[in-house]
């Protein structure tokens, strides 16, 4: 709790559009299911501001029960295949973040009781990239990291 | 309808339900640059997706530009057996939205 104040404190002092959205109560953490689309946390370009705008805070615990199963190398950086899955219980949400994307938040899933704790979709990767996976539960954040080299980038230009 | 818009299977096994979709769409991410006119293709994207089993929604997923062209999702539902419905729709960045209704099977 006293964490989530300091950063509160730090970000308005920063008057970071994020901090406003958190502090109008746009998107608090305790984000119902089915709540508006996250747009400061989508459009942010660092992944501190995607985190914060998301989840709230940009810390979480790494853990070996979050598995992130990707390939290790991606020929075609437009078509990532990126599964989460995990045995922890009471998840959520499951996040992914490509750190080196011009925008790092990909996508983000909340989860009623009644969905298994797996997602597993196809990303974009701008160039070679850590991708994160947080996920939430019982007010926790847990992450997996893994880095996916790309020979040929996704994002065009 | 002209062109599917989005391609649901759901396949019951003990105790839940796996949900495979494919939902068409181009996914443009709005930072792409037009080969033949320099211009930047605007962003038209995937913003969110819900499913519901039964009508209780039991996931929102939120998409962000970096969701791949056509997104594809996989995910399990609890509890969901042989003949419930699923349904699934998507919403994008520019109001246009599509849903279909699956059978588990």
């Amino acid at each position: 709790m006293n964490k989530q104040r300091r950063s509160f404190l730090r970000n308005s002092m920063a008057g970071s559009l994020v901090a406003v959205s958190v502090a109008s109560g746009l998107l608090t953490p305790s984000r119902v299911l089915a709540g508006a689309w996250p747009q400061a946390a989508f459009d942010s370009k660092s992944v501190k501001d995607a985190m914060m705008g998301l989840l709230g805070t940009e810390k979480f615990e790494e853990t070996s029960q979050i598995k992130l199963r990707t390939p290790d190398i991606a020929e075609n950086g437009s078509v990532v295949p990126v599964t989460v899955k995990t045995k922890i219980t009471g998840v959520e949400s499951i996040s992914v973040f490509a750190l080196e994307n011009a925008r790092p938040l990909a996508i983000s899933a909340d989860m009623s009781a009644k969905a298994r704790p797996v997602l597993a979709t196809r990303i974009k990767l701008g160039k070679t990239s850590k991708v994160v996976a947080l996920v939430r539960a019982n007010g926790k954040l847990f992450g997996a990291t893994k880095t996916i080299k790309v020979t040929l980038g996704g994002c065009g230009g | 309808m002209a062109k599917k818009k989005l391609k649901v299977r759901a396949s019951g096994k003990k105790g839940y339900a796996v949900v495979k979709a494919i939902l068409f769409h181009p996914m443009e991410t709005g930072l792409r640059k037009s080969k033949e006119t320099g211009q930047i293709i605007p962003a038209h994207y995937i913003q969110e997706v819900s499913i519901k089993h039964q009508d209780a929604e039991v996931m929102q997923v939120n998409m962000g530009i970096a969701v791949s062209k056509n997104p594809y999702l996989s995910v399990e539902i609890d509890g969901a057996a042989k003949g419930d419905k699923i349904s699934i729709g998507w919403k994008d960045n520019l109001g246009e939205s599509a849903s279909t209704d699956v059978t588990v099977s």
